[in-house]
């Protein structure tokens, strides 16, 4: 997306109830600045994201995609982080065969704690995507309007 | 027709200091389906509600997206008001425009922008609700508790206290656990059996408390409120009925060369036996592998013997099945194993031995009725040999390891630094004519008056600490062990020449946790302790519903610990007693049985094994009847976590209140 003649990328995060939502909040309840890029998606579990939604979000031309869910061994379901891990890096070594390349994905493990690693990861992360500019790849036309 | 109404909160100027509420309010409009919008200064005030509630009402809505502060703060709120004036509660859903937008961004035009998607996607999501119910399941009013050591007893007796049945399964013929083995307490110094024997009465005498002794649990199936537990009830070759607990046949039994696990085999037993004098239920139980009548036919001396015709040679395991609306681990732990220990020479001499076998060693009750001799003296208790007169006490063995030598745990065991103060102290003031060494890496005192008792062993009781560890222990020619170890403070290499080396072993879970674990579909750790669901909030609860734990299974505690979490999970477990339905979550997953193929796929990822097959009969289009066989989700079992939508590859299996299509919905909203 160009605003002002400036590129902004378009961020879709997924976030896990338990840990990085709530990471998330505290990040605004200690106002933390990160980019208005991000929007987050709120998901019981992080492996609640079914790698049909981050092909998704490509195909409608989002730039970039993120996962959050509580570190190993500490998700609320107990597995489901694991799960996440396994299905996205599968999923992401594919998505950079096609073309999308890996800065535009990635899995953070952020917990309800950590609202600083939370600004700090999306920071980064738009910075890495922003360099890479808007993503063509999957976008399927037809969707525009 | 969806009828959505939206409703932004200023949060006095929290988010309206950054985002243009009136511009998102009138952009709602923009969406199909949005029949009124509106923004007011604290949506979450009673006057807020009021007109939420009175706009669903008079503008008939079928949703409501509320622009406000995070769902974890007011999702509830709004759920409530909702359902207050007609609407169903889960038709709700809140953008987070403060937290996640209005806290973090400065612009006021990227703040509005971002605002407005985020309200797009709340409703694009609400669109798809459905109206949801939480399931009831009744309440199996009666709770089992696993393992009758101090835990599982204060657990029992506290929930049949409030008035509920509850079952004890004790694998051991009595139950008491550890603590029966231990001499005295600390730092209060009462008597172990003194405190504990009257709560293990209490419990036999409680009509709402059943101890099956000498029982396994054998399988556990349902879910909470709704557990159906196989019990083995292990052969004891005795009609608990019928024993008295007179002893007459222990008396005759001629088979007096079984180790005495009691004494931790530092004496014998019979055959037939009671463990100990207090042991509750007090019934003799045939030990099979020594029995002389069980293994050739020949003796049958405690049936004669015996005036109540208690004894049946003929005696099998039986199973029983109970129903339970809660269980409770309480498996309790033991000393490790410390044979691959060579180093401590504890597999060649008698006189190195385990803080547990020296806790034996100094009671009353135990094989030298509570005269502290060397082991290897014990058949010989009078000779003044004896007697130790040094004792080397070392802490640590296999606690706090980083070493991957069998057996050793990377854990501190938390009781050992108290335990060994105790038995030094005991030592110091009833032989004060021993040497007592500690051998110690750190001394750990957290506690109500554990440090002044760690003090007083040093100081008033003169037992001397030593910072630094044993390197080996060497039993010499005449007796003595020489233990050769290093004084890290005065950086000197020691030798002592000791009568008795006493090891502070590790503690572990008992070896059965890890299948009643399994069994129980309750977490476990790599040191196979039970997992809490919280570490902080929730520390005696299981992360599978209706499972609590309480003691050492849990992870390594002291008794006022072990009780007090013991007394935890009793409250926890009626809390679920007293309810006569228990209520879910409704966002829960459900499968298409149409779309459903079989593959098991979701069963395999379920951590909480919510998901079973079962065979059903499915009308084909040409009217023939075919079985299939599909799955099907136990809405009280499932926790909504989802990693069975994503598992199953024919799209069968979803979320309510989280489902493919919402999602996507909201997707596309953000990236339209």
């Amino acid at each position: 997306m160009q605003v002002n003649g400036e590129f902004r990328p378009l961020i879709v995060a997924f976030c896990c109830n338990w840990c990085s939502y709530a990471g998330a909040d505290l990040a605004g309840t200690n106002r933390l600045n990160y980019p208005a890029d991000v929007k987050i998606i709120r998901v019981p579990c992080s492996c609640r994201v079914n790698p049909m939604f981050v092909l998704r979000a490509f195909q409608r031309g989002a730039d970039g995609v993120i996962l959050c869910g509580c570190h190993p061994g500490d998700c609320h379901y107990t597995s489901g982080n694991y799960f996440t891990r396994r299905r996205m890096t599968l999923l992401f070594s594919m998505l950079d065969y096609f073309g999308i390349e890996k800065e535009r994905t990635r899995v953070e493990w952020v917990s309800a704690a950590e609202g600083a690693k939370f600004a700090k990861t999306m920071n980064e992360f738009v910075e890495a995507v922003t360099k890479l500019g808007e993503n063509k790849r999957l976008e399927d036309l037809r969707c525009k309007k | 027709m969806h009828r959505i109404g939206v409703f932004v909160c200023h949060c006095g100027t929290n988010i309206a200091a950054t985002v243009d509420v009136k511009a998102v309010a009138e952009a709602a409009l923009n969406e199909t389906g949005v029949v009124f919008s509106a923004d007011y200064q604290y949506m979450c005030s009673e006057a807020g509600q009021t007109l939420v509630q009175d706009t669903i009402k008079e503008h008939k809505l079928t949703g409501v997206v509320v622009c406000s502060c995070s769902p974890r703060m007011h999702e509830a709120t709004f759920r409530k008001a909702a359902a207050k004036a007609g609407l169903n509660s889960y038709m709700v859903e809140i953008a987070n425009i403060r937290e996640q937008c209005s806290w973090i961004h400065k612009d006021m035009m990227s703040g509005t922008e971002k605002a407005v998607i985020l309200m797009r996607a709340a409703v694009a999501k609400v669109k798809l609700n459905a109206p949801l119910t939480p399931g009831q399941t009744p309440v199996t009013k009666r709770a089992l508790v696993i393992g009758g050591g101090i835990a599982g007893i204060q657990t029992a007796l506290d929930i049949a206290e409030a008035g509920f049945d509850v079952d004890i399964v004790e694998k051991q013929p009595t139950i008491g656990g550890k603590m029966t083995q231990i001499d005295k307490t600390f730092p209060t110094l009462d008597c172990a059996s003194c405190i504990l024997t009257p709560k293990m009465v209490d419990c036999a005498q409680n009509e709402k408390i059943h101890i099956y002794s000498y029982s396994e649990v054998e399988s556990v199936t349902g879910f909470v409120g709704n557990f159906t537990v196989k019990i083995k009830r292990k052969a004891r070759y005795i009609d608990e009925k019928k024993c008295t607990g007179c002893g007459e046949c222990i008396e005759k039994c001629p088979m007096k060369k079984v180790p005495n696990e009691f004494n931790l085999g530092l004496d014998n037993r019979k055959a037939i036996y009671i463990p100990f004098a207090q042991a509750v239920p007090k019934v003799a139980t045939i030990d099979s592998n020594y029995c002389i009548k069980l293994k050739t036919g020949k003796c049958g001396l405690c049936s004669t013997v015996c005036g109540a015709g208690a004894i049946d040679y003929t005696q099998q395991d039986t199973i029983i099945e109970e129903k339970y609306g809660a269980i409770v681990a309480a498996t309790g732990y033991n000393p490790i194993n410390i044979e691959k220990f060579d180093e401590f020479a504890y597999s060649q001499s008698p006189d190195v031995i385990t803080s547990l076998e020296l806790e034996r060693l100094m009671n009353a009750a135990g094989p030298s009725n509570g005269t502290l001799v060397r082991p290897s003296y014990l058949s010989n208790q009078h000779d003044p040999e004896a007697h130790p007169h040094t004792i080397v006490f070392v802490q640590c063995v296999g606690s706090r390891s980083t070493e991957c030598r069998k057996g050793s745990k990377e854990y501190c065991s938390k009781i050992c630094c108290m335990y060994t103060a105790k038995h030094a102290m005991l030592i110091r003031e009833k032989y004060p004519d021993t040497d007592v060494y500690v051998f110690y890496i750190d001394v750990r005192t957290p506690g109500k008056l554990f440090d002044e008792f760690y003090r007083r062993a040093v100081e008033q009781y003169g037992v001397h600490y030593i910072k630094g560890m044993v390197g080996k222990v060497a039993p010499k020619a005449d007796g003595k062990l020489n233990v050769q170890a290093s004084d890290l403070i005065s950086n000197e290499q020691l030798h002592i020449d000791a009568d008795l080396v006493v090891l502070a072993t590790a503690i572990e879970p008992d070896k059965s946790a890890r299948s009643i674990g399994t069994m129980l579909t309750a977490s476990m750790d790599t040191n196979d302790f039970f997992t809490e669901a919280h570490p902080k909030l929730r520390p005696v609860e299981s992360p599978t519903a209706g499972v609590f734990l309480s003691g050492v299974a849990q992870g390594p505690k002291d008794i006022p610990e072990t009780v007090t979490q013991a007394s935890a999970a009793a409250a926890k477990v009626i809390g679920i007693l007293v309810k006569d339905q228990l209520t879910g979550n409704p966002c829960v997953a459900h499968s298409d049985e149409l779309m459903c193929n079989g593959c098991s796929a979701c069963e395999k990822v379920c951590p909480y094994g919510a998901i079973t097959y079962s065979d059903k009969e499915f009308r084909q289009p040409d009217r023939t009847v075919a079985i299939r066989r599909v799955a099907s989700v136990n809405p009280a079992v499932c926790q909504g976590c989802g990693a069975c939508t994503v598992a199953c590859p024919s799209g069968a299996m979803d979320l309510k209140g989280f489902s493919n299509q919402q999602i996507m919905a909201e997707v596309d909203a953000i990236c339209r």
